[in-house]
């Protein structure tokens, strides 16, 4: 193989921008973003925010799920330009600053609930979201299978993920 | 540490950085001024291509580069064949991007470098590409017939592969059985579908020369050898790192996709880092598949039930290039037996091209095929001799004191003879039947259909090969600065542990705690030295290298801990990260050990001055360093296995059919297995319990629906149904541990173990609830409510 010959080009996109102003993780943000760029491509690529992950681009693995107003929402089926004025919650801030995991985390650590960890952020925003949500819990295993019914994961058998939602609302003190 | 980490259920290592969200997934590595590739597929299942027009998307505003393959150079040859086999005629494996003609739906036709993968995706829109479609046939058995349209017009009637083994003397068990049974059975096509899809990333440093490639694979060693001999580079100026990976499952071990070579390739050519990252469209359509086998089997059995004979035929879709040779149909057909004695085999297979995307293994390769066509003929001869299900199997298992029992003459995928080492198959069996409430089920289920529900009990049972050489290998080394030990190895994980259980044999032998071992893989500069993870072989393989390595490190740090305590080597135990007299309170910490065990210029730290407080850590006369003696507490060892070590286990259910909405649904589920001794029985059943998950999937919902046209119809995880939490019971699963006495561990691998048996244990139980209603046959999975349907209303329903 040859040497390159030079830097490529670095031209542009022919993308029409429009400005986009937002919370994120509680921090206000402004840019200027793709008409099209979808919510988990801004999180992840103009904001480094990687742990959203993405398994399906069309609204059915979970794995790209943030709280959007505090509700679990997908981001890969939010457009960026759609976030605007909304306020974004991602796996980033679940954990203390000094990397002290949540409850929820934590649940998910002792109950043995992830494997590849891919699907996991998703979880853990979906599961957190519905915590965080005021009225009663439905901690039954047919309720934690529901709730866990917007979330794929491949690896674990979904077994240790519902006794680990069990074990959050444990640690959380929720019934 | 005193206590023993081998064994106990320790939390993982790993797990604070991903539920963080702090995982580097190939697609999180920061990669400033990156171009994004996409690629232009084909549409036709099988095509001429006249031309290829890529001007308008070159003109795009934002592409950087478009190729086809004459813009490929050196690369457009066709991919390794990675395992030949000379049952194979004319093997094909596929080209980087199409040269002249297209095979399947999905393969890739020219790629684009761009901007961004918007971009990128537009203008891949934008190549014209004149096809001629070809005629196509999808069906197996029509495309072995003369004048069949072919997949690859060198290959007539599409037969890839035929292949035959025999054990014993399978005509004269035949001759002098007094039954015979014989049915047909059918696994379909199937996809891994890892949660993430495969990714590549490169990065070129023209100044160093120095190619950097991130790659969710698993094996990212072999990949380093390949890219450095596709590209002419020493492979010390390659290295590929195969970072957190999403789920693998089999899926991400090929040489090469596509975009594994032609990623770097761009990186090399434009200057710029160039970043693959696959959707789940093309993981559909572009990434390798398994399942799709008929077995015809017949058991030739006495009046007893004891089987003295085997025959099986069986069709094994390879898609439409075979770039892994019989691999898969290979396993299938040295499983085929499952745990039973039958002593006498014959097993043969044609491997068929199909204008699809190429099977290569996927989580289970094969044996979920075999274990289904043996188990439902087991169902089958149960029946017609009147016996129970359990009762036909226990009359046939191997018993404990037949290991080693060999099968002379089937060898199987690394070559050597079947022998199932050891096992405790009847006490399995006798396990699962009592977790199950076999004994009652009679009861229940008559019980049940008074009250007009229909229930049934589905049982089958499986062996695994598991921990295929050829080697791996381990190195261990204790950080003079922290105390902390560092192993590696050559595989890469895809959320199977390895950093946890790897930590524990380590620990055991160095009296540190499992989270002061960091375990370093998937990295050619850590480790380059190794071959993959694949076959359920990491624990088996990697395991007892590092636990060889571990060894011989403990040794060095006893030796040196006694020189420097200037006591007896026996008089030395090693906890708390440290090395103790033995009922003392006199220790030397491990990171003095090994700061003292490196002759010291300079005390530039705590441990350094430590160090001097002791006597050497090495007594000899002359130079600081004896002759043949290396600074440092640190070893490298290597782990070869002499075969493969096979795990078992039985699977059994209480399912319970809706006649009338023709739906199953999982009322109880019992899986008994046996990988040998378990280093983190918590992860073990972890991987147990999502191998039960996905072969749910296989036995009930995950069909890949390819139309007569060759297009795939469900191409999406709306249409390809991966069960979610609401589809999966609890499950309870109970261990059996028989040592292996092939590996200083005693281990067996457990990667696949849980999916074997799932497709087989739902049709049983199926066809047990459905009794009533007449002998329905369920002989093919997934299972679906229209093949319920379908034999209901043929029963007269
Ligand atoms: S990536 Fe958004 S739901 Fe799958
Ligand atoms: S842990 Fe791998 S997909 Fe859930």
């Amino acid at each position: 193989m040859t040497r390159p010959m030079k830097q490529a080009g670095s031209a542009r996109s022919g993308d029409a921008q429009v400005d986009v102003e937002l919370t994120v993780n509680g921090e206000a943000i402004r840019r200027s973003v793709s008409v099209r760029m979808l919510l988990s491509d801004f999180l992840r690529h103009e904001l480094g925010l990687t742990g959203t992950h993405v398994g399906c681009e069309h609204g059915v693995c979970g794995c790209c799920t943030v709280l959007i107003d505090g509700k679990p929402g997908r981001s890969c089926l939010t457009l960026a330009v759609q976030a605007n004025g909304y306020s974004i919650r991602t796996i980033e801030s679940v954990a203390a600053a000094d990397g002290t995991l949540h409850p929820v985390q934590q649940a998910f650590k002792e109950c043995h609930g992830l494997q590849c960890g891919y699907c996991t952020p998703g979880m853990v925003m979906n599961v957190l979201g519905r915590f965080e949500e005021e009225g009663p819990l439905d901690l039954s295993d047919d309720g934690i299978r529901e709730l866990l019914s917007g979330n794929l994961c491949r690896c674990t058998g979904y077994l240790n993920i519902v006794a680990a939602v069990r074990r959050a609302a444990e640690l959380l003190g929720r019934s | 540490m005193s206590t023993r980490m081998f064994g106990a259920r320790i939390e993982r290592n790993i797990d604070p950085k991903l539920l963080r969200g702090e995982g580097a997934f190939v697609d999180d590595i920061p990669l400033s001024d990156a171009l994004h590739v996409a690629f232009l597929r084909s549409p036709h299942a099988r095509a001429r291509i006249n031309a290829i027009d890529t001007a308008a998307a070159k003109a795009h505003p934002g592409v950087v580069a478009v190729y086809t393959c004459d813009d490929i150079g050196a690369l457009d040859v066709e991919m390794p064949l990675l395992i030949p086999h000379p049952s194979m005629t004319n093997p094909q494996t596929q080209r980087p991007l199409a040269r002249g003609d297209v095979h399947y739906v999905g393969q890739t036709v020219a790629m684009v470098v761009a901007v961004d993968r918007y971009t990128a995706e537009d203008a891949a829109a934008m190549i014209e590409v004149d096809y001629a479609p070809l005629a196509v046939e999808m069906d197996m058995i029509r495309a072995l017939q003369d004048g069949a349209p072919r997949v690859h017009a060198s290959i007539p009637n599409n037969l890839a592969a035929h292949f035959v083994q025999s054990s014993g003397d399978p005509d004269g068990a035949f001759a002098a059985a007094e039954h015979v049974t014989r049915i047909t059975v059918q696994v379909d096509r199937s996809t891994a579908a890892p949660m993430e899809c495969r990714a590549v990333a490169a990065r070129w440093e023209a100044v160093t020369g120095e190619l950097t490639v991130w790659d969710g694979t698993q094996a990212p060693i072999s990949v380093r050898g390949g890219l450095a001999s596709v590209f002419g580079i020493d492979e010390d100026k390659v290295r590929v790192i195969a970072p957190d990976v999403g789920g693998g499952f089999g899926q991400k071990v090929l040489l090469f996709y596509p975009d594994e070579l032609l990623v770097p390739m761009a990186a090399m050519q434009l200057g710029r880092p160039v970043k693959y990252i696959e959707d789940r469209r093309e993981n559909f359509i572009g990434s390798s598949q398994e399942r799709t086998q008929i077995h015809t089997i017949e058991l030739a059995a006495l009046k007893s039930g004891e089987v003295i004979g085997l025959r099986d035929f069986f069709l094994h879709d390879t898609g439409a290039f075979i770039p892994y040779g019989i691999a898969v149909a290979q396993v299938a057909s040295t499983s085929i037996a499952g745990p039973y004695r039958i002593p006498n085999i014959l097993v043969e297979f044609k491997a068929v091209y199909t204008p699809t995307v190429q099977v290569t293994p996927y989580r289970g390769c094969g044996r979920p095929q075999a274990c289904f066509a043996i188990e439902r003929a087991m169902d089958q001869l149960a029946q017609e001799l009147g016996l129970d299900r359990f009762e036909i199997r226990r009359r046939n298992l191997i018993a404990d004191n037949q290991f080693p029992y060999a099968r002379e003459g089937l060898l199987f995928a690394d070559g050597l003879k079947v022998t199932l080492d050891s096992g405790q198959y009847g006490k399995a069996l006798a396990m699962a039947a009592a977790e199950l409430g076999a004994e009652s089920f009679a009861a229940a289920q008559a019980k049940a259909l008074s009250e007009g529900r229909y229930l049934g009990l589905g049982l089958a049972c499986y062996v695994e090969g598991t921990g295929l050489g050829p080697y791996e290998g381990g190195h261990v080394k204790i950080h003079p600065i922290t105390g902390k030990v560092y192993v590696n190895t050559g595989l890469s994980t895809q959320g199977q542990g390895h950093d946890t259980v790897f930590a524990q044999i380590v620990a055991d032998q160095l009296g540190v705690s499992p989270q002061d071992v960091i375990v370093v893989e998937g990295d050619t500069k850590a480790f380059d030295w190794g071959v993959a993870t694949f076959a359920s072989r990491a624990a088996v393989v990697s395991g007892n290298a590092i636990h060889k390595t571990a060894v011989t490190v403990r040794k060095k740090v006893l030796q040196a801990a006694a020189n420097m305590l200037d006591v007896d080597i026996d008089s030395i135990e090693l906890r708390d990260s440290a090395a103790w007299v033995k009922g003392s309170n006199r220790f030397v910490p491990l990171a003095a050990i090994a700061t003292a065990s490196n002759p010291l210029r300079y005390a530039f730290n705590k441990a350094a001055q430590a160090a001097t407080q002791f006597a050497p850590a090495s007594k000899h006369d002359g130079p600081p360093l004896a002759e043949g003696e290396a600074p440092g507490l640190e070893a490298t060892d290597y782990y070869s296995p002499s075969q493969s070590t096979w795990a078992y286990g039985v699977h059994a259910a209480v399912v319970e059919v809706d006649p009338g909405l023709c739906t199953v649904k999982i009322r109880k589920y019992v899986c008994i297995h046996d990988c040998g001794n378990m280093i983190n029985p918590m992860l073990v059943e972890g991987q147990v319990m999502g191998g039960i998950a996905q072969g749910i999937g296989g036995a009930l919902y995950e069909h890949l629906d390819y139309q007569a046209d060759g297009n795939l119809a469900n191409a999406s995880l709306m249409d390809f149904l991966v069960p979610y939490a609401t589809e999966i019971p609890d499950v309870s699963i109970l261990h059996l541990e028989t040592p292996s006495p092939l590996n200083p561990l005693g281990v067996k691998g457990v990667g696949e173990a849980g999916c074997i048996a799932v497709g087989a244990v739902v049709a049983s139980g199926v066809e047990d609830a459905l009794r009533p209603f007449g002998a329905l046959k369920f002989h093919q999975v997934p299972l679906s409510p229209t093949m319920i349907a379908d034999a209901l209303e043929r029963a007269g329903h």
